[in-house]
Order: structure tokens, then sequence, then C-alpha cells
């Protein structure tokens, strides 16, 4: 039988409660456990970014995360960025600039992208392209992503 | 033998090194390595898994008297970030910016790096370079207790240090680099973000008037540990850097190191990497 531990955490601005098993990652909590399926699975070993939710004001990958480490923390995935008015702003510029095509990198790519702009309001494209080299996109060459997230910053800085 | 039993986050260094005790112990620091190897069973997770997220003493970056005291917690991100870190520890600043992608540097921590022992490890040779000290602390008898020892002297083999089942890593000192201090990294993989060294170099010392003193000169991923490269180091000590010295001390270097061959890159390739890129940083040096 493998060893169960209780963990209680923050989620999307809510407090949840859960069992999870003390080898699982965070990445099969939120899916498996909670059922919050918009985190995705890409590699499951670091490399490509798909699984990236922001814990404690800070982006990392939820697969290098043991679910354990979740404890007492505040973890924000896609699904309370999709909820959040401050992230309208990236959110369309991606559909302006085309920067989705078939999605799989997208909800890593925005939660990457949230937390680069809130730490570099003022990113060109140079700063982007640093910023996301830990996402992969197959579909992309990335030109129309970066190209998105350079204007939802400018939308931001010249929002009311 | 004995499988995964308890799951323990102490709050207090003296809860951690107490619980260290029955050595049967796997440390969870930021997950980054443990979490895929022990997926992959490249290790397993002894009986008791101790998370150090919560112990407060191990977190920060200070300055203690003349020497910056980074905590085993500190992220990649936290250290190329700090003030201290920037002002008087450059390199450092430098091997952080080539590791990994933002998200791994905002997890990774300094402790987990040093402690995990990868020959291709980016904090270590900066480190190696600036005669850092690793504190560890255990509880041979009912207090707690301290020692330090050269980083220089903490690598046994790939995966492998001094540091023994019952002790923990809490800190690490770094002297403040005295007047003329240069140092500096270069990291060679094959794309920028993402990739494992094929072979790291790191070289410093200090400069007056084109002599070098107190020399170091550490390569990474080309033994089974970090290494410190002695015979070059001698002979670039208070020797001044012109074409002549900086051309044997290349060669040196490339005939000191033996390197093995794998996936990243041949024996051969980085013999000739660690000549050329030696030789080059020298020459940079010389010029500054
Ligand atoms: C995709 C990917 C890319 C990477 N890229 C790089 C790179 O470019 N450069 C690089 O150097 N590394 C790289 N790494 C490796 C890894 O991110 C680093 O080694 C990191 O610093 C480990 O820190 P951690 O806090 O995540 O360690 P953990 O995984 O928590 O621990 C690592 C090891 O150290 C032990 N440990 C941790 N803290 C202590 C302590 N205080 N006392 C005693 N033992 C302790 C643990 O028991 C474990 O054995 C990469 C990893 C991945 C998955
Ligand atoms: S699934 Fe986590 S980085 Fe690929
Ligand atoms: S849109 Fe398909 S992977 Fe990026």
């Amino acid at each position: 039988m493998s060893l169960k531990h209780d963990i209680e955490f923050t989620l999307n601005g809510v407090k949840r409660q859960a069992s999870v098993d003390v080898t699982m990652n965070t990445l099969a909590m939120l899916r498996d456990v909670i059922g919050l399926t918009g985190t995705k699975y890409g590699c499951g070993e670091g490399e490509c970014g798909a699984c990236t939710i922001q814990v404690d004001g800070v982006s990392l990958n939820s697969c290098l995360m043991f679910a354990v480490d979740c404890d007492g923390r505040e973890l924000t995935t896609i699904e309370g960025l999709a909820n959040d008015s401050k992230a309208d702003a990236l959110r369309e510029a991606f559909v302006e600039h085309g920067a989705v095509q078939c999605g799989f990198c997208t909800p890593g790519m925005i939660m990457q992208a949230d937390h680069l702009l809130h730490k570099h309001p003022h990113a060109d494209a140079e700063c982007v392209k640093r910023g996301i080299e830990g996402n992969l996109c197959r579909c992309t060459g990335y030109k129309k992503i970066v190209d998105a997230i350079v204007a939802a910053e400018d939308g931001q800085r010249t929002a009311p | 033998m004995t499988e995964l039993k308890h799951y323990f986050a102490p709050t207090s260094l003296d809860q951690a090194v107490e619980c260290l005790k029955d050595g049967d112990v796997t440390i969870l620091a930021g997950g980054t390595d443990l979490t895929p190897q022990s997926q992959a069973g490249r290790i397993r997770i002894k009986r008791t898994l101790m998370n150090i997220r919560h112990i407060p003493q191990l977190s920060g970056i200070t300055l203690e008297g003349r020497e910056i005291r980074i905590g085993t917690l500190a992220t990649i991100t936290e250290i190329m970030e700090h003030p201290l870190v920037r002002q008087h520890l450059p390199v450092l600043v430098e091997a952080c910016n080539h590791f990994a992608s933002d998200q791994i540097r905002n997890a990774a921590t300094l402790g987990g790096n040093i402690c995990n022992a990868s020959p291709a490890g980016d904090t270590l040779i900066p480190l190696l370079l600036l005669d850092a000290r690793v504190e560890l602390a255990s509880m041979p008898e009912a207090k707690l207790y301290r020692h330090s020892m050269p980083l220089a002297t903490f690598f046994v083999g790939p995966g492998k240090t001094r540091r023994s089942l019952c002790e923990l890593l809490t800190c690490v000192r770094i002297p403040l680099p005295g007047e003329g201090h240069v140092a500096h990294f270069h990291k060679l993989g094959t794309r920028p973000a993402l990739d494992i060294s094929t072979i790291s170099i790191g070289i410093g010392g200090t400069l007056r008037e084109g002599v070098l003193t107190n020399v170091r000169v550490a390569f990474g991923a080309v033994a089974p540990t970090p290494v410190r490269a002695a015979r070059a180091e001698q002979a670039l000590e208070g020797q001044k850097l012109d074409a002549a010295i900086i051309d044997r001390v290349a060669a040196i270097a490339r005939d000191e190191v033996e390197p093995i061959d794998d996936v990243r890159a041949t024996a051969w390739y980085r013999k000739e990497m660690i000549h050329n890129i030696t030789r080059r940083m020298l020459t940079h040096v010389a010029q500054a």
C-alpha cells in the first residue's frame, strides 16, 4: 500500500483539502485527484512547460513538484487565470495574434506569460523569448506567441 | 531495504536533524531532481521523506562579517536577483543565468544542486572559484552540531558527497572576494535553454597589472565530480597573462582532464573544447 498524506492548500483562491500519495506529483494530483485537466502533461520531466502553474506567486513545472509540497501554499492554474479579468489582455492578444493552433501548449504558455509580465512589466521580445525558454510549442514557431505576449503588455500598459 | 513509511515536514532545524538520526531519510527541497529521479526509478525514496521547505533557518541570503551566507533553500532565481550576489558574486549570477528554464530556476534550490552532486551542476563551478564552504548540521548527541568543509573536498563521485546520512546541508558560505578579483564561467551545451552542460569552465583569481594570483580553474562535466585543475592553476599562478602563457595553460588543461564519451559528446571533443575555451577565456581576462 502506498503511503498517503492529507494536505490543505489554496487552489485558485479557494481552500482545498486532498489526500494524496506521498510520491505523487502535483500535476497528477491536479488532473487525477482534483479533476482539473487544463494543466497539461507533455513530458513529465521538466522539458516542455505544458504543466506550468503558479505557486506562491512564481511559475513552476507541476510535474517536478511533489503534491505533498503543496501543503499550506497558494496555487493558481489556468482555470483560475481564465476567470481572472487581469488576464483578459493576455487572452485577447493570443486570439488576436493567432498564437494558438492545436492549443496543447497554451495553458502552460499563458501561465508562464502571466508570471513573466508580472515580473517584467515592460518586457520586449527578447525578454519574452528568454522567459518562455522552458515552454515548447510544436505548432506556431513561437513568433505569434512572442508577438501576443508583447502586445498583451502594451495593451495592459495603455489600459486606463 | 525498507519502504516509504513516513512523510515529515519539520518547522525547525532541531526537528529536522533529530529526524535524520536514524539515517533512513530522503530529503526533499525543490524536488526538481528528486521528482523525475524517483518516478523513473533511478533512486528509491527511503523510509521517511522529509520536506525541509518550512524550516526558516534554511532560507535567506545575508552578509555575515566578511562572508555571504546563502541558505540551502535559496532558489536559483532568488540568488541571481539578490543585490548582494549581483554586487559581489557576478560569476554566480552568470552561471544561474544559464541554468535550465525560468520555471526550474524558480523551484530549484542551491542546496539541491550541491547535494545532487552532478559533475555538470551549474552552480558548482562558480562556487569552487569563490572558495565556498558548505555547512552541515546533525545531532550526534542531544544537541545540534554544525561543521563546515570546503566545497572543493565535498564531492566524491557522481551523486556522492561527504555528507553523512545523518547530516543536513544548511548553507553555503562564501568569503567576500577582494579587490581585483575576476571570475568567469562558460557553459557549453547544444542549445541555450534546458541543457545539461557538455562541459563548463570557470577561471578566477586576483588580477593586478596583468598578473594573475590566487588562481582557480575549475571544470564541470569532464570527470566524475566537478574538479579544480591543479596543474593549470599552478602554471598560471603569478604569471603575466601573455599569449605564450595562455597557450601553455590551455594545453596543460587539455592534458589534465580525463573526460568520458557519452551521449552529449566524445572525450576527444571535450578535451579540444577545454583547450579552446580555456584559451579564449584567458585571452578575455587578459584584455579586460
Ligand atoms: C529539465 C531539467 C533541467 C535541468 N537543468 C539544469 C541545469 O541547467 N543546470 C543544473 O545545474 N541543474 C539542472 N537541473 C537539475 C536540478 O534542477 C538542480 O540540480 C536543482 O538545483 C536541484 O535542486 P532541488 O531543490 O530541486 O533539489 P531536490 O530535487 O529537492 O533535491 C536534490 C537532491 O539533493 C538532496 N538535498 C536537497 N537539499 C538538501 C539538504 N539541504 N541537505 C542534504 N541533502 C539535500 C535531495 O535529497 C536530493 O537527493 C535540471 C533538472 C531538470 C529536470
Ligand atoms: S509535463 Fe511538466 S514540463 Fe513537460
Ligand atoms: S499550439 Fe500546438 S503546441 Fe503550441
